[in-house]
């Protein structure tokens, strides 16, 4: 079965991050297809690559960066959502005239649009941390 | 094409969640989709007329829930215990709305293909 899957809440907020990652990797062992995880609000929080929480929390941002670089998972971050809150991947830094550089390994920033199309190639969308 | 159905609830002005949401909307009609929004709990708050916020870090809602008519939504429904709780009519709110009751909700939302909880 293919799963789209949008991610509503910050890593530290709430569980819905870590439920959408220990769901999205049960599905992928059990040989299901995650076609794309979308994260919007505040999840977009999830792919800031300065995130430091102390050594005896879950690594969440590794296990995410994990996640793309060894099953392919497409994880895709709102664009709009992204600038908002100041997450701003290098190119488009530029562009604005900042240095930053935000952007964690294994995440993208696109529009909406590609939320749509995985919602319309999905079997199933679910969303966490609504 | 699939049909989507938005539920709104939250009430205004917590956070810049509501316009996001408005965006998902905009988006998914311009993707030729059908697009239904149902307000239930404190998101009813949303369709309340009068609303007067001062707070300038925040831009009210009302205008953008007007706007959602140019942008091919198919219908806006609220439940109709979530606006009695609330002292609210459903003839006086900012937008026209269709009301359901407590006991249809369950189905209606079996009725959508993907429901979106924002």
């Amino acid at each position: 079965m293919k799963f789209a899957i949008q991610i509503n809440s910050a890593p530290w907020e709430s569980q819905g991050g870590d439920t959408a990652y220990q769901f999205s990797r049960a599905a992928l062992k059990l040989g299901h297809e995650i076609v794309r995880i979308f994260f919007y609000y505040e999840g977009a929080y999830h792919g800031l690559r300065w995130m430091a929480p102390p050594d005896d929390e879950k690594p969440l941002l590794q296990r995410w960066s994990a996640l793309a670089a060894e099953q392919g998972v497409d994880l895709v971050i709102c664009i709009s959502a992204a600038h908002r809150r100041g997450l701003l991947e290098q190119t488009e830094a530029t562009r604005m005239g900042k240095l930053d550089n935000d952007l964690a390994a294994g995440f993208r920033i696109a529009g909406l649009g590609l939320w749509v199309d995985a919602c319309l190639k999905a079997d199933r969308f679910l969303v966490f941390g609504a | 094409m699939k049909n989507f159905l938005f539920v709104m609830r939250d009430p205004p002005y917590q956070g810049s969640s509501i316009r996001e949401s408005l965006d998902m909307m905009m988006t998914v009609a311009a993707f030729d989709q059908s697009v239904k929004v149902l307000f239930l709990d404190d998101g009813v708050f949303l369709l309340k007329p009068g609303q007067c916020p001062h707070n300038s870090s925040l831009r009210p809602t009302a205008p953008l829930f007007a706007a959602l008519e140019m942008y091919d939504v198919e219908g806006l429904w609220a439940e109709q215990e979530s606006l009695t709780e609330r002292g609210l009519d459903s003839s006086e709110l900012i937008v026209p709305v269709r009301s359901l009751r407590r006991t249809e909700i369950a189905f209606f939302l079996a009725t959508a293909d993907i429901v979106v909880s924002c």
